[in-house]
């Protein structure tokens, strides 16, 4: 059956059932790569989108449950959103696979929080895995991105 | 796109018989050599004027071709730089593209001899290769401008590029790259003194994916779409060593998208139009297993069998024997003197990378082709052969990113790939299969840094320094029937614990090592051996601190002296000055430990909330020779403390009468952002060949906070992870 979605941006019609994940039609259907799989449960946030600005895992999401909202992947961050630029001015990737739903994240609390704490971060980001183990440049990017002074240490 | 279909190549029957030995482990046996029989088949004809390491474009742009994957370890900025510092290319015009799998090119001149990512030998391996590639190339420049400016090539400089002459000529890699292809490359071409480096060792090496790894383009196996392409799941014997008595796809077969279902060695694949639809099929297949070969124990039985071994309660069974793995002076301890015992338990651990296993396969129709993540081109080259029936060299690979590895894509069976070139071959044409494992079926399927048992028993001397070390390791071997393996003891178990300076300070050493066998399947994991060993033999060295009295990290250099080993001395005692005073409110324990080839320290913070450990600040020092990327070689720091603080704090794969516990990250926690430290790195300034670092950051926090917390309740650690849920 053809649902139709709201994807950063432009209205598109789907041809899936309904009880199908966002993450497959995004990914399968619409070839938005990006946003990736990682765990299937909502544990690790690699699949992390946003619903009218939410951050929410497309991996629990069925397609029949966001007709209507405007859905956000990393594609659709309008040109390259200051986190981004904070990513990569930070070197923050390693695999890279985590990142979309990392900065997803991230872009979800900068726009509530636009100089968030520690413990805002810590909330906002304690959903998403990174298995490198980037947290601490996360940590720095975000803060970079808000303005902040960022904290990365390193030596001689 | 399909690889060009060319006539399909058949191996001869002594090429047939090299390709089986070689995958038996033993082409050395037959003198032949494995790069030229593992890469027979394949076209090294294509390379251009630079060499098959280096492309130069006609506007100048350089691109450097990594033999090396990059699944986050930095190893494609490091190896780019070497080439760019020798080259003198501009550094913000030079790329990074993936080799193509040929053996014999691209083979790693440290592991092995065939083409592979590992040991943490992507920098130190290519090091002498890769300087003389830009050096080649920037000879090549250097003549192609002296015989254009009729000067000597002497009076000719080269910058960011830009070939210099002293009457002010200037001309760019772009305007010279016609000619200087026509020159000869040099075969010896002179080295920089590395005092003069401009780029290695700066801040300026930074990593050329960052950009596309934060906008969601870079690609990785999983994100692969090819015209026509299935994508297919199986499903695994839910025990290790079950194998398919029968299955019912009825059910399977009515879900929409559902292309096919069929047998194959691993199990029952579910093959369909895309990955939701080959889940669906997958869970609805009822699959009967034969468990008559399959390990239906739980791992605490294994882990007692493991205790009773150590304790000599039981001997090793059939073949099975101890070994030993350093013996000196006398096997039997010294009556008298203070004796330390110490036992200790390390759980089955997955890798858990955040991409769950995954290969694209084309089979039939021409050249073999696999799309994948992959760590062992010539050994998924050479599995691929064994089923496809052909030279090993025409299987073709495109290796793309993988969303980390920590050792599982590396896998001389070359288990998914394998799997899914079966699914292939039975789809057959060339259509393209993407296999995708769920996260549950990467995470109970196997390839396990092995289960481990350590019991030490040391007698120290009047001094407080150990006269006696009595040392027995239980552990699953990984090398055995490996075909890069091979040889009598399998040295993965006990590095780190063999040749460590505290054995070598001992006058009388009594290691012993067995490998009972189970079907369970055990891996390399992010530092292998020291994954147990570091912890072993440094918490079991703040407990001889305490117990002879003296401050753990002064008993540490009291070792080192005694052992000569200069570099931990050295970076102990970098880390030291760096680390200050403990910050109030916190306990704090160090560690150090050499793993492949460089030597690392962490101090680190540690306190209890609510019974957990939480761990603050890390200082880390380490000695890796030559710094090609500081940022990088500190990124490996930072991420390599949180892989292994993750599995301390929390993991665990455990058995159930042989059924795996633990199937996604809610039951396999992993370290999250609330819970991550914050890692100072500091690099000992070395102008010595460079040493590993993607894997020795990994080995060293766990006994780092162990020793913390031995300082702070006097209690040591007899098992991992800290938090048992």
């Amino acid at each position: 059956m053809t649902t139709p979605l709201n994807i950063n941006g432009k209205v598109v019609n789907v041809e899936a059932a309904p009880d199908t994940p966002l993450l497959w039609v995004l990914r399968d259907e619409l070839q938005l790569t990006g946003t990736k799989y990682g765990c299937g449960i909502a544990q690790c946030g690699a699949c992390t989108v946003h619903l009218n600005g939410e951050a929410i895992r497309s991996c629990q999401a069925p397609i029949a449950s966001v007709v209507g909202a405007k859905i956000t992947t990393i594609e659709g961050l309008a040109g390259l959103h200051p986190l981004q630029t904070a990513w990569i001015e930070a070197d923050v990737p390693q695999c890279g696979y985590c990142q979309s739903g990392q900065i997803m994240s991230a872009a979800a609390l900068l726009a509530k929080t636009p100089n968030p704490s520690d413990a805002d971060i810590d909330a906002a980001m304690a959903g998403n895995i990174c298995r490198c183990g980037c947290y601490q440049r996360v940590r720095a990017a975000i803060k970079t991105a808000a303005g902040a002074q960022g904290r990365v240490r390193r030596g001689p | 796109m399909n690889a060009p279909i060319k006539s399909f190549p058949t191996p001869t029957r002594r090429e047939a018989m090299v390709i089986a030995a070689a995958a038996a482990g033993g082409s050395l046996l037959i003198g032949c050599s494995p790069g030229d029989v593992l890469s027979l088949g394949a076209d090294s004809s294509h390379f251009g004027p630079f060499g098959p390491f280096l492309r130069i474009a006609p506007d100048g742009a350089v691109t450097v071709v990594s033999k090396h994957i990059e699944f986050g370890q930095g190893n494609h900025a490091g190896l780019a730089a070497i080439v760019a510092e020798e080259l003198d290319a501009d550094w913000a015009r030079v790329s990074v593209v993936q080799a193509e799998a040929n053996t014999k090119i691209y083979k790693n001149l440290g592991v092995g001899g065939i083409q592979g990512t590992g040991g943490s030998s992507a920098i130190n391996n290519s090091w002498d290769q890769l300087r003389k590639v830009g050096a080649s190339g920037r000879a090549m420049f250097v003549s192609a401008a002296a015989a254009r400016w009729s000067v000597p090539a002497d009076e000719i400089t080269v910058k960011d590029s830009v070939v210099s002459h002293s009457s002010g000529k200037q001309a760019s890699f772009g305007d010279l790259v016609a000619d200087a292809a026509k020159v000869t490359p040099p075969q010896d071409p002179p080295l920089k003194d590395p005092k003069t480096f401009t780029l290695i060792g700066t801040d300026k090496v930074r990593r050329k994916d960052a950009r596309a790894k934060s906008t969601g383009g870079a690609q990785y196996t999983q994100d692969v779409h090819k015209p026509d392409m299935l994508t297919a799941m199986v499903a695994h014997s839910p025990r290790f060593g079950g194998k398919v008595k029968s299955f019912d796809a009825t059910t399977a077969r009515k879900i929409p998208g559902v292309v096919d279902v069929f047998q194959i060695p691993t199990g029952v694949a579910v093959t369909a139009q895309n990955t939701w639809a080959a889940r669906q099929g997958r869970d609805a297949l009822v699959v009967t297993w034969n468990d008559d070969k399959a390990e239906m124990r739980s791992s605490d039985a294994i882990l007692a069998g493991y205790h009773d071994l150590a304790s000599g309660k039981t001997a090793p069974a059939g073949k099975l024997k101890w070994q030993t793995f350093e013996a000196r002076g006398a096997a039997r301890p010294p009556a008298g003197g203070k004796v330390i015992e110490a036992a200790y338990d390390f759980p089955y651990l997955a890798h858990a990378p955040m991409e769950p296993m995954n290969c694209v396969a084309e089979i039939g129709g021409g050249d073999p082709k696999l799309t994948t993540g992959s760590q062992t081109p010539t050994l998924d080259q050479l599995n691929t052969a064994m089923i496809v029936g052909c030279l090993p060299g025409a299987v073709q690979i495109d290796t793309l990113f993988a969303g980390g590895s920590f050792g599982r894509r590396a896998n001389f069976k070359s288990d998914y790939v394998t799997e899914n070139v079966h699914i292939a071959k039975h789809v057959g044409g060339g259509r393209p299969v993407k296999l995708v494992w769920t996260r549950e079926d990467d995470m109970t399927g196997g390839y396990y840094r092995p289960l481990t048992h350590h019991a030490v028993r040391v007698t120290l001397g009047e001094d407080g320094l150990p006269v006696h070390w009595r040392h027995r390791v239980v552990a699953q071997s990984i090398m055995k029937g490996s075909p890069i393996g091979g040889g009598k003891l399998d040295e993965s178990a006990v590095e780190g614990a063999m040749g460590s300076p505290y054995l070598k300070a001992t006058a009388n050493v009594d290691g012993q090592v067995t490998f009972p066998d189970s079907p369970v399947t055990v891996l390399w994991w992010r530092s292998v051996g020291a994954t147990h060993t570091a912890f072993v033999m440094e918490h079991t060295v703040d407990q001889l601190a305490w117990a002879a009295g003296k401050d753990p990290v002064a008993y540490r250099r009291a070792l080192y002296a005694k052992a000569g080993a200069d570099r931990h001395l050295a970076v102990l005692n970098l880390l030291m000055d760096k680390a200050g005073p403990v910050t109030p409110g916190w306990s704090r324990g160090v560690a150090v430990h050499e793993s492949f080839g460089s030597v690392v320290a962490q101090a680190a913070e540690v306190k209890l909330e609510g019974g957990v450990p939480r761990v603050g600040r890390v200082v880390t020092a380490i000695d890796c020779g030559t710094a090609v990327s500081p940022d990088q070689i500190a990124a490996q720091m930072e991420g390599g403390t949180c892989y292994g603080l993750s599995a301390a704090l929390y993991g665990q794969i455990t058995l159930k009468d042989g059924l795996v516990e633990q199937k996604n990250f809610d039951a396999y926690r992993v370290l999250r952002m609330n819970e991550a430290p914050h890692v100072e790195t500091y690099i000992l300034p070395s102008i010595a060949h460079p040493t590993g670092v993607g894997e020795p950051g990994t080995p060293v926090i766990a006994p780092a906070v162990a020793n913390g917390l031995l300082a702070l309740t006097g209690k040591p650690t007899a098992s991992l992870p800290f938090v048992k849920t």
